[in-house]
């Protein structure tokens, strides 16, 4: 039992009594903590130990980089075969693009990855990057279409690989995005037409896998359409993918919308604010900033579905990769083929996703205690 | 009591939620300049009438006149409305992504077209008044429940209205903090404003307000100065609320 006693005194803080920092503390922590856990760390450090020295052998030391068919059919099962991305990388980056301008397809990704990076850039959220979007979006058309400026035109039919894959997701979330958020907010309106609309719009769309949506842009529109007039197939299926992605998109947005507490928008009323000034400077940005996380899902799922446009007959990507895995000499070496358009794919979705975590952390300022 | 002029003006008032008839036959007359608090049990209907003044609540029945403008779906009308009264909420309700700052600028911006320049000397007057200059550029969530409802009055008076809503402004607070609202509110009551206020801090009451309101069940049971209210309540209804309110 303690004392009572009638003088209050401060106690200084003091540092904690055991060292908590260190690699040796940390091990046993996380690796060693008891014996299931130990026993654990032993099996999966054996797997490591025999698998990391047999892929290490076949990706690096075995491997024939070199696009000598005879070398890889050579080698066997022991090395990987990297000469069919040596000697195939321009057939599957560029789809059947004519061999000679793939210099204008190259140009035009360039540039619109360049833009893309510089988007990330907070500072540079301004009026006058919408500008330069629609101007880089035009140059892109212009370089992959020619037919002006003494460019040889060239069909849509023939764009493919990356500057295809790029284009669809690009383009489709760029445009998907905004679409979303009226859709959300049309899903929450007060005026049953309009609510009724997004609903409708929503559900039909969800309830379809994105092939179907492809499929009847591709082949059944057409047939809707007056005789003699046609719609680009390319345009068409970029439409289809906007349509789909603003489905979800509008639904992910519409958790964020619901997430913003009803107080907000009655002290904005309070103030004066219209629906719209309320929206864009109170509800939007906080709902957005919550579903952070869940829009970069449904961005990287939409920029792997884009190799669905196979099934219509445009190659992006992995079609490009089919193309060239149609030579028969290079055909055995599928495998290594996927790794490397895996390998596209993974660095673009990583960046995504890293850029997504440091959005949060950038946008989380007013909303974490000090 | 009958104002020459009132600036507020029920007469008749009735609201449901679906069939629940939340307010009933409200009367009521507000003059310039005066001072009211709304005081009953939880559930009576005094957040609801003062939250129609400034329509974020609809009457379905009645005519309620605001600065001779009669309240309708006309949305202009509300609007302007808006712009001559201020409201304090219980939760406070500041904009967590903006600044304290910011959060005072935002409407003498969007809504009253003044630039930003002129909107941030006012929103730095305005703290002044309440004492918290020095948070301008702190985040609300970093200030404590006092300073965050400071902030919030201080949000609210940056539009220069002719009359000031408070919901509760002291419930969702912690017992130390609560003097420091209220001795803004009272500095801002000797100064002429037209306020209504929604509170169980009888002192209050007490110390400034020109008269006292009790609700019950939808209806103004009794109103009367605060004298009078607290000494010669009229009705069971008032004594009996008034004897668990004061007990303590």
């Amino acid at each position: 039992m303690s004392t009572i006693t009638h003088g209050y005194q401060l106690i200084p803080p003091r540092a904690p009594p055991v060292a908590t920092e260190g690699v040796l503390p940390w091990l046993r922590r996380n690796l060693f903590s008891d014996w299931k856990n130990a026993l654990g760390t032993l099996v999966i450090a054996a797997l490591l130990a025999v698998f990391v020295p047999r892929l290490f052998d076949w990706a690096v030391v075995n491997a024939v980089a070199r696009p000598d068919n005879a070398a890889c059919r050579a080698i066997g099962h022991a090395g990987a075969c990297w000469g069919v991305v040596a000697e195939k990388y321009r057939l599957i980056l560029f789809g059947r693009y004519p061999y000679a301008e793939q210099w204008r397809p190259l140009l035009a990704t360039t540039l619109m990855i360049v833009l893309l990076a510089a988007s990330c850039y907070r500072p540079f959220w301004k009026q006058w990057l919408i500008a330069l979007w629609v101007v880089v979006a035009a140059a892109f058309f212009v370089l992959m279409r020619g037919g002006v400026l003494g460019l040889t035109p060239v069909e849509t039919a023939r764009w493919g690989g990356f500057p295809l894959t790029m284009m669809l997701s690009t383009i489709g979330l760029g445009t998907a995005f905004p679409l979303s958020i009226l859709v959300a907010l049309g899903r929450r309106s007060r005026m049953p037409g309009i609510r009724t609309l997004c609903v409708l719009y929503v559900e039909l769309i969800r309830g379809v896998p994105l092939i179907s949506v492809l499929f009847m842009a591709s082949f059944m529109f057409p047939l809707f359409m007056p005789a003699g007039m046609t719609i680009d197939v390319l345009l068409r299926v970029q439409v289809g993918i906007t349509l789909f992605s603003a489905a979800y998109l509008a639904e992910v947005v519409r958790g964020g919308l619901q997430a913003v507490p009803r107080g907000q928008v009655e002290a904005a009323a309070s103030l004066g604010l219209t629906y719209w000034q309320t929206t864009r400077k109170i509800v939007l940005p906080q709902a957005l900033r919550i579903v952070v996380p869940a829009i970069m899902n449904t961005f990287i799922g939409t920029f792997k579905d884009t190799s669905l446009v196979t099934i219509v007959s445009l190659y992006d990507l992995t079609g490009a990769l089919q193309l060239a895995l149609g030579d028969s000499d290079w055909r055995k070496f599928f495998l290594e083929g996927q790794l490397f358009v895996a390998a596209i794919y993974f660095v673009c979705c990583f960046a995504m996703s890293r850029y997504s975590r440091w959005v949060e952390r950038h946008l989380n300022t007013g909303a974490r205690r000090n | 009591m009958q104002a020459t002029d009132p600036i507020i003006a029920f007469s008749r008032v009735n609201k449901w939620y679906g069939h629940f008839h939340v307010l009933r036959d409200i009367d009521l007359d507000v003059a310039r300049g005066e001072r009211i608090v709304i005081c009953g049990p939880s559930g009576s209907g005094k957040s609801t009438l003062i939250r129609c003044i400034n329509r974020l609540e609809e009457h379905q029945q009645g005519v309620l006149k605001v600065d001779g403008v009669e309240l309708s779906d006309d949305l202009k009308a509300i609007e302007a409305i808006r712009r001559q009264v201020g409201m304090v909420f219980q939760q406070f309700n500041l904009f967590p992504h903006l600044t304290v700052l910011e959060n005072l600028t935002l409407a003498p911006m969007w809504v009253g077209k003044v630039p930003k320049k002129e909107a941030d000397e006012r929103a730095m007057q305005q703290l002044a008044r309440v004492r918290i200059a020095e948070q301008a550029a702190k985040y609300p969530l970093q200030l404590s429940g006092g300073q965050q409802q400071r902030v919030a009055i201080a949000r609210a008076l940056c539009l220069t209205p002719k009359i000031m809503l408070f919901d509760e402004p002291t419930s969702a607070l912690d017992p130390e903090m609560i003097k420091e609202v209220l001795d803004v509110m009272i500095e801002l009551a000797n100064q002429g404003i037209t306020m209504l206020c929604v509170t169980h801090e009888m002192g209050f009451a007490r110390s400034v307000a020109d008269r006292v309101i009790f609700m019950d069940q939808g209806q103004i049971v009794e109103q009367n100065t605060p004298a009078e209210f607290f000494s010669h309540p009229k009705s069971e209804r008032t004594k009996d609320f008034l004897s668990k309110i004061l007990a303590h």
